[in-house]
Order: structure tokens, then sequence, then C-alpha cells
């Protein structure tokens, strides 16, 4: 590799596959489903819209599960959505990442005593990041979304295991 | 030979949309008897937002309850605060301030100016429009950042008080929003070029699931939609509560401009229309706010009287009601909410037979539902 890279012009970089796909590839073009529950889906709306422009980090939404690496939990779960949730959660292909926004996503927040609202995402799907905040402001969901591309950098492996 | 929809052989077939589809706005599931392409039933499946709101009113004292009206219906926080507050105090019999009035004015009818902002955006993004909503969405930012000025809030405000509101208006309020009446007038018109007039979107919308007057009046249709059937009913105007009737204002009524009374495209103009009458009633409110007190007295362990009270307010997306029976205690004993979208729901199957199934995104956005208001 040494003889190559001597041979080669300066702006020609040499890098590993896995870093490329994975590091570079994955943190700058994060697709994020456009799915919401409840009143969060409308910051994670205007986070996307003119003002704070998640576009500039490469997150464009997705309608569809299949086409996305990043499920932004916005808003209650409750019993019976929470199936759903899982189901489309499973339709994401892997690497896929999780950002549970808002206090009812992370713990159950202000219905947490309610009959028929699931205490927190975790429940049920692994959460990477934890958004808090009732709604969250669009500035904490992009120090969020921020957090999450950390933690890409530092995934070690192509593919991830089985979670 | 050729082929029509007579001499087609089609299939029935059973679709489901939702909960979770882009369009939907929110978590709302139809599930939808095909044939072919045309739609012969819709049955909305709704509960995928069920929180329990009413159930934890009665374990919660009356003033605590004020933060989860914002989330009955997060797209209009101040007008719910403000009809539970409005309920309580004819419960209690509390006077309020008259400066405190007016200001539950200005902020009520700016919510509803940035509510129709997401309605007609939304409508027009679902049917492909992506610029509309974007510039909406400049201008929804600025209300966002009044209300934020005022109560510390972008969107579940609790500042509305029983006999009051939480704090007074804080400097530079005035002329803030003053500059954004301005700005926004100036805006809804580069929106209303964009898209009112643009022949493709009003083709989308002209003659699509037309709700006639007396279906709107027997499902209990309310607001906008209501109008747009051609019936002239605004409880603002002819059951004016709070001090709405000092304001001068008109009502817009769908006369089927583009195509028949109480089309999809009716529905949509009577929230482009309603916007220019909030902004006259922001302007006469700002106009005419007095000096004074924000908050009447209220005694902290707060105790109405035994009995019940119902009250009803026009909200963006229709009339609003909640009913609150008091026991003479802390704790209200049973709060129940009567949702205008709930109702709105209810009409889909009698009106959306026989439309297109790619038509039933516009009725969906031309309806303006919002899913929480209908499960609670």
């Amino acid at each position: 590799m040494g003889l190559l890279e001597h041979k080669l012009p300066e702006n020609v970089f040499f890098t590993k596959l896995d870093q490329l796909t994975m590091r570079w590839g994955l943190r700058n073009s994060l697709w994020y489903m456009l799915f919401a529950t409840a009143c969060c889906a409308i910051e994670l709306m205007q986070t996307g819209m003119s003002r704070y422009d998640f576009d500039r980090f490469g997150m464009i939404p997705r309608a569809t599960p299949r086409q996305s690496d990043l499920m932004i939990v916005a808003g209650t779960v409750t019993y019976k959505m929470a199936l759903r949730i899982k189901r489309l959660y499973g339709q994401m292909p892997e690497p896929k990442y999780v950002i549970s926004m808002g206090s009812c996503a992370n713990c159950g927040g202000g219905f947490v005593h309610s009959y028929s609202v699931l205490n927190g995402v975790d429940k049920i799907i692994p959460v990477d990041v934890y958004v808090p905040g009732c709604p969250p402001r669009p500035e904490a969901l992009m120090e969020g979304c921020m957090k999450l591309m950390e933690k890409i950098d530092q995934e070690p492996r192509l593919v991830r295991s089985a979670r | 030979m050729v082929t029509t929809r007579s001499t087609l052989r089609t299939q029935e077939m059973l679709l489901n949309m939702g909960p979770h589809h882009p369009s939907t706005h929110g978590v709302l599931r139809l599930i939808l008897r095909l044939d072919g392409e045309v739609v012969e039933e819709v049955f909305p499946d709704i509960g995928y937002l069920h929180r329990g709101i009413e159930k934890i009113g009665e374990s919660l004292t009356y003033k605590q309850f004020i933060p989860y009206t914002d989330r009955v219906e997060y797209l209009a926080s101040m007008n719910v605060n403000h009809l539970y507050c409005m309920a309580v105090e004819k419960l209690a019999g509390i006077e309020v301030p008259e400066r405190a009035e007016y200001i539950r004015v200005i902020m009520t009818e700016l919510n509803r100016i940035i509510s129709h902002i997401i309605g007609c955006g939304a409508l027009a993004m679902d049917l492909g429009a992506f610029t509309p909503f974007l510039y909406g969405v400049v201008e929804r930012e600025k209300v966002n950042d009044l209300f934020e000025m005022t109560c510390g809030q972008r969107l579940t405000y609790n500042y509305m008080r029983i006999g009051g509101v939480s704090q007074d208006l804080p400097e530079g309020f005035v002329e803030k929003t003053y500059a954004f009446l301005e700005e926004m007038e100036r805006r809804w018109d580069e929106i209303n070029r964009l898209i009112t007039e643009n022949e493709i979107f009003v083709q989308r919308l002209a003659d699509v699931a037309v709700l006639t007057e007396a279906d709107a009046l027997s499902y209990n249709i309310t607001g906008p939609n209501l109008r747009a059937s051609g019936v002239d009913w605004d409880l603002r105007r002819d059951m004016p509560y709070s001090v709405y009737d000092r304001f001068d204002f008109d009502v817009p009524i769908g006369k089927g401009e583009r195509g028949t009374v109480g089309d999809c495209y009716d529905r949509y103009l009577m929230r482009v229309r309603e916007t220019y009458e909030s902004l006259k009633i922001v302007r006469q409110a700002l106009d005419g706010l007095p000096e004074g007190e924000v908050q009447a007295k209220v005694s902290k362990v707060f105790k109405p009287p035994k009995g019940e009270v119902y009250m009803r307010a026009e909200n963006p997306r229709g009339e609003m009601a909640v009913y609150i029976e008091s026991d003479g205690s802390t704790k209200p004993s049973r709060i129940k909410f009567k949702t205008p979208s709930f109702n709105s729901l209810g009409v889909f199957n009698k009106i959306c037979r026989g439309q297109m199934l790619s038509d039933l995104v516009a009725v969906i956005g031309s309806f303006d539902i919002v899913l929480p208001e209908v499960d609670r």
C-alpha cells in the first residue's frame, strides 16, 4: 500500500471499505423514517423544515421503513401502537438506529399513569439516543442526531451483530 | 374492445392505509374496500393514540389538568387551554380581567393562524406541492417565537390559567406581533399565488368528496368543514364567548367556486380565508388591548361548587366542547371532550364512496384531521 500511496498524487486518499461505508457514508446520510405518533411530530416536522433544516446533516425523510436508516420515535407510544412500531422497526434494513424523542417515548412522560400508554419505547425496540423534553426543542433533537453520528463514528464493524 | 369500467372485470380488495402512512396526519388507520382503484367503503380504525387524557383528569386537580389540555390537540393548544379555562370559570363563576381576555383572544387567533398554515400546507404537501409548506413554516416559526417569549414553550404552551393567564405579555410582544401580521399577510398572498389558483391543485380538489349541507348537519360536522358546505355558522359570531363580540370580522362561506358546494376545494378555501379573518381579529385586539391585571383572584386550593358545565368554543378544526362534572372537591369527577375531528372522521364512509383511492389523501387533508383529538 505504501508504494501505491507514494505513486499517486496527494488528492487521493486510502481507507478501508467498512470505514467508508459505515462511518463516513452512513453518518452523512442518515435517512429517517417519516413516522410520528404524537405532539413531538410537529417539532420533528419543523426541524426538517425551513429554519432548522435537517437536510444540511444529510437527513432526508423517507416514507417507508425499507429505505430508512433511522427511526425517530416522536411521541407517546400506546399499547395499540406498540406492536406496529415493533413491526416497522423489523422492516428497516440493517444497520438501523433509533432516537427516542420526548418524555413520552423515553419513559411515558406525563402519561406514565395512563392505562393505555407504554412506559418507554425501549421496552419494545432498542434505543440509541434519548432526547428529553416535552416536546424537545429542534436544537435538542439536532444535538441528539449529532450524538448518534458520534456513536456511528465509533462503530467497530461493518455489519452490526443482531441485537 | 374498449375497456371501460363496465367491461373490465375487477376484484374487490381490502387495503390497509396506515397507521404508518405519511399522509394520514398521525396514526390513523383506514381499512378500505376497493373495487379496482375505486373506493367502495372506508372503515376508520382509531385509538392508536388513545392516551386516556379524560381519565387522567379525574386524578388531578383543576389547575393541574391544564397542561394535559395542550396535548388534547397539539396544533391548537392555546384554543383548548382557553376552552378548558372558560369552562372551569363558568362552573365557579369567576370573572376574568379584561386584559386577560384580550390576551387570550390574541393567543387563540395566532394559534388558529399557525394551525391553518399546517392544515393548508400539509394538504398541499400530500398532493405533491412541497414549497407552500416550507414557506408557511417560516411564518409558523415566527409565531412560535412570539409564544416562546410569552410563555417559554414552542408547542405545548400551558399559558392560560383559571381566571386569567400565567403572565403578562413580555416587552416588545405587541410590536413584534404587528410586524408579524404584516409579513404574514404578504406571505399568505404569496402562498395563495402558488397553490390556490393553481390549476393542477384546483383539479385535484374540485368536485372531490362533496359533503352536502344536510349530511354536514346530520353528522354534526363543525367549523370550517361545516361552513364549506354552505352553512353560515360560527360560534365566535353567533354565540360569542370571551370578548369576540367586540371584534369585526367576516365568516367565509363555501360557494362552490371551482366546483360543487362542499367539495375539498371549498374546505381548503375556508381555511385560507379564515386566516385573513384571524389576522384582522388579532390586529383589532392589539389595537384595543386594555391595561390592567391579567389574573383574577382564585384561591390556592381551588374548589368549584357542585354541579356540571358544558362549554364550547370555535377551534381551528371546528367546535370543540368540554363537559366537566364537579362534586365540590378539588378534583373533577368527570371530564369529557367533544372533538370536531372525530365527527369529521365519521362522515368519511359516506362521502368517500365512489372516489378514487388517490383522492382519499386529498379528503383527509381537506378535513384537516388531527388524531390526538380523535383519540384523546
